[in-house]
């Protein structure tokens, strides 16, 4: 059997000054080629856990490995092979978008031809060619949504970290992005996803698991984890059954 | 490498579409430079182009008081302006109208003469060269007094100056009218007495290629604002760093396989670039603008290497101090009012204004370990002194020190916070 493309053991992270831990003790195995769903409410420990996974924080205590390296060894080779794609433009807006994706693509290794034409492809792909030497600070929410998404893929990562990818954008946006991350899936490459929307996430993840205060409640396709939980029809259902109603405001 | 050179053109194009960020970098040093040489060229000259008005009360109408208008007349330094009335010059001068007024007591002149006179005959009658009872008077002349009055907004420098002037002219008035009481005695003509100076002073300059180095304000005021404005850059790169942490581009990096250092080696690079820009920017000023503005003119034959050694090693530490204040900011509102304050701080300490052997002892001790002094010093070395490349390396090498230290508190602080 192939082993997982990300093993968590035992990940922990306890912020300095804080009461609770935003990651407590959590155990996660994702199979290589999945498109795996992070659900959560807010302040469940997505960002922590994904922040922890790219490198950006370190974890309090645990161990985790992506693609059999581990990030206590082997940081540096684990961000070759990742994506990452945050919930804010990450772009510089003064830049266009050609300028800014050669930018970030050369700070992946790309360089010369393969990464002019590695631009221009994605660009294309998502219906932005025609602007691409645009300065970022005149594109639409959407349009921008797509150029922060192809930031994160130009060198095809082994494993893509997307959080929120289509908060904000309209249908047409969501549909080009969703209809990217599954072209790009079929090719190979392993998606963690952390999303508010649970219809969304049921259909374009093959993979959930429901986190809440730092650990997993939950785990499996989403056919399973609904036919799993009673009277319920969809994702929300599961959700609002294992994790409640009451508001979750938090500083 | 192609990693250094993709950061390097990214900061460039950030640079290139932040009009008014290029007007701050390169316009502002150069409006700076010629303003405070045209202020301060005047402090250098022997003869000034501008005359100061100030009041002057005579009281006295009698010789003494005539030799000191002509001499401040002749000074050219100021403007003499006769009033017949004590409070009334007092009063403009307290308003600010004058900078200062020189009151003349009644009598200064005869009371003088008077006096001298009866120092003279007493020592005259002690040698016993005439009688005891000839001895003029014995009558008490009591001391005189000449007021000044200044504006309480003048500095203290221009106080300080004008009372030595005036208290040397008075000293000169008292020994001249001694000599001449004694010739009077002694009945020997005029030309008995030099009355000239005996002990002169000449002031020894450096000379390069037997040419006398004279400083003037142009010499002082470049490098010493050349280096204001390099340091300057402390502004804009600390923006710059900081905008990139609030747009997310900084964590986006983070995630990529580049390491800080890269990141922060393309910033360095760039803004060394512009810091060198500036530098030769404020050169050409000196150089070929100033003579325009009745200004000396830089003089840089056979030195600008060297000077150029000093301006990149101080915009490495101000580089350094820059990226320092970027990765501590959290806004724009923290990295821009401390970065502007600090840098004046820098400059004041540094020695910019006031000469450090003119500071109390803690500040000269503390301008002792300010890079703006290290490279004002160098720069001072290298223009005024006739300095060699081994003569400036202390100074570059604190300088190049101060900002590797720079650098590793912004490593260590960025690796710490990623450990939250």
């Amino acid at each position: 059997m192939e082993s997982p493309i990300i093993q968590i053991k035992s990940l922990s992270k306890q912020y300095r000054d804080a009461d609770i831990f935003s990651v407590d003790n959590l155990f996660l195995d994702v199979k290589k080629g999945d498109i795996f769903g992070l659900l959560g409410p807010n302040g469940a420990g997505k960002t922590t856990l994904i922040s922890m996974l790219c490198g950006l924080i370190k974890p309090t205590s645990g161990e985790f490995k992506i693609n059999g390296l581990s990030y206590k060894n082997d940081s540096k080779n684990i961000k070759k092979i990742i994506g990452v794609v945050p919930q804010e433009y990450a772009l510089y807006p003064t830049l266009t978008a050609r300028e800014n994706l050669e930018y970030f693509g050369a700070m992946y290794g790309l360089k010369g031809k393969d990464l002019k034409e590695k631009v221009i492809e994605s660009l294309d792909y998502l219906g932005l060619l025609k602007f691409a030497d645009k300065k970022i600070d005149t594109y639409s929410g959407g349009m921008k949504r797509r150029i922060n998404l192809i930031a994160g893929i130009l060198h095809k990562p082994t494993v893509l970290f997307l959080d929120e990818p289509t908060v904000g954008v309209d249908v047409q946006s969501k549909n080009v992005i969703i209809d990217y991350l599954k072209k790009l899936n079929s090719e190979g490459t392993t998606i963690i996803y952390t999303s508010h929307h649970l219809i969304e996430a049921q259909d374009f993840c093959n993979q959930i698991a429901i986190i809440d205060a730092g650990k997993i409640f939950a785990e499996g396709t989403p056919q399973n984890l609904i036919s799993q939980t009673e009277n319920a029809h969809n994702l929300e259902h599961v959700f609002i059954s294992l994790i409640g109603k009451e508001l979750r405001d938090n500083v | 490498m192609y990693k250094l050179w993709s950061s390097i053109k990214k900061e460039v194009l950030l640079l290139k579409r932040d009009l008014g960020g290029l007007v701050i970098l390169f316009v502002m040093p150069l409006v700076l430079i010629i303003t405070i040489t045209l202020i301060q060229d005047s402090t250098f000259k022997t003869v000034s182009d501008s005359k100061i008005p100030i009041l002057l009360v005579d009281n006295d109408q009698g010789e003494v008081s005539k030799v000191i208008e002509k001499n401040l007349t002749e000074s050219n330094s100021f403007e003499v302006i006769s009033k017949p009335n004590e409070n009334e010059a007092k009063d403009l001068v307290f308003k600010g109208k004058y900078q200062l007024a020189i009151v003349i007591p009644k009598k200064l002149s005869t009371d003088l003469q008077l006096k001298v006179n009866q120092n003279v005959n007493k020592i005259v009658a002690d040698f016993g060269m005439e009688d005891a009872t000839n001895v003029t008077s014995s009558e008490k002349i009591e001391s005189k007094e000449v007021k000044i009055y200044f504006d309480p907004a003048a500095q203290s420098t221009f106080r300080n100056a004008v009372k030595s002037s005036i208290d040397k002219m008075i000293s000169q008035i008292e020994t001249k009218s001694i000599y001449t009481a004694f010739q009077e005695q002694l009945g020997e003509d005029e030309t008995a007495f030099q009355q000239e100076s005996f002990i002169t002073f000449k002031e020894i300059t450096p000379t390069k290629d037997n040419k006398e180095v004279i400083p003037n304000s142009t010499q002082h005021n470049v490098p010493a604002w050349t280096l204001f404005a390099i340091f300057f850059i402390v502004i804009p790169l600390s923006i710059n760093i900081v905008k990139e942490k609030n747009q997310g581009t900084m964590i986006r990096l983070r995630t990529n396989p580049v390491s800080y250092f890269t990141v922060i080696a393309g910033k360095t690079i760039t803004f060394l670039v512009i810091c060198m820009v500036q530098f030769y920017l404020m050169v050409a000023v000196g150089v070929y603008l100033f003579p325009h503005l009745n200004l000396p003119a830089l003089q840089v034959e056979g030195i600008l290497g060297l000077m150029s050694i000093v301006a990149l090693f101080a915009g490495f530490a101000a580089i350094g101090f820059g990226i320092l204040l970027g990765t501590i900011a959290k806004t724009q509102e923290q990295s821009a009012p401390f970065g502007a304050t600090s840098v004046v701080i820098l400059a004041a300490v540094g020695g910019v204004w006031v000469p450090v052997f003119a500071m109390p002892k803690i500040m000269q001790v503390i301008a002792g370990i300010s890079p703006m002094n290290w490279g004002l010093n160098a720069f001072y070395d290298v223009i005024l002194r006739n300095a060699t490349f081994l003569d400036i390396v202390p100074e570059i090498s604190y300088l190049f020190l101060f900002f590797i230290a720079m650098i590793l508190i912004s490593l260590f602080y960025d690796e710490k916070k990623r450990a939250l």
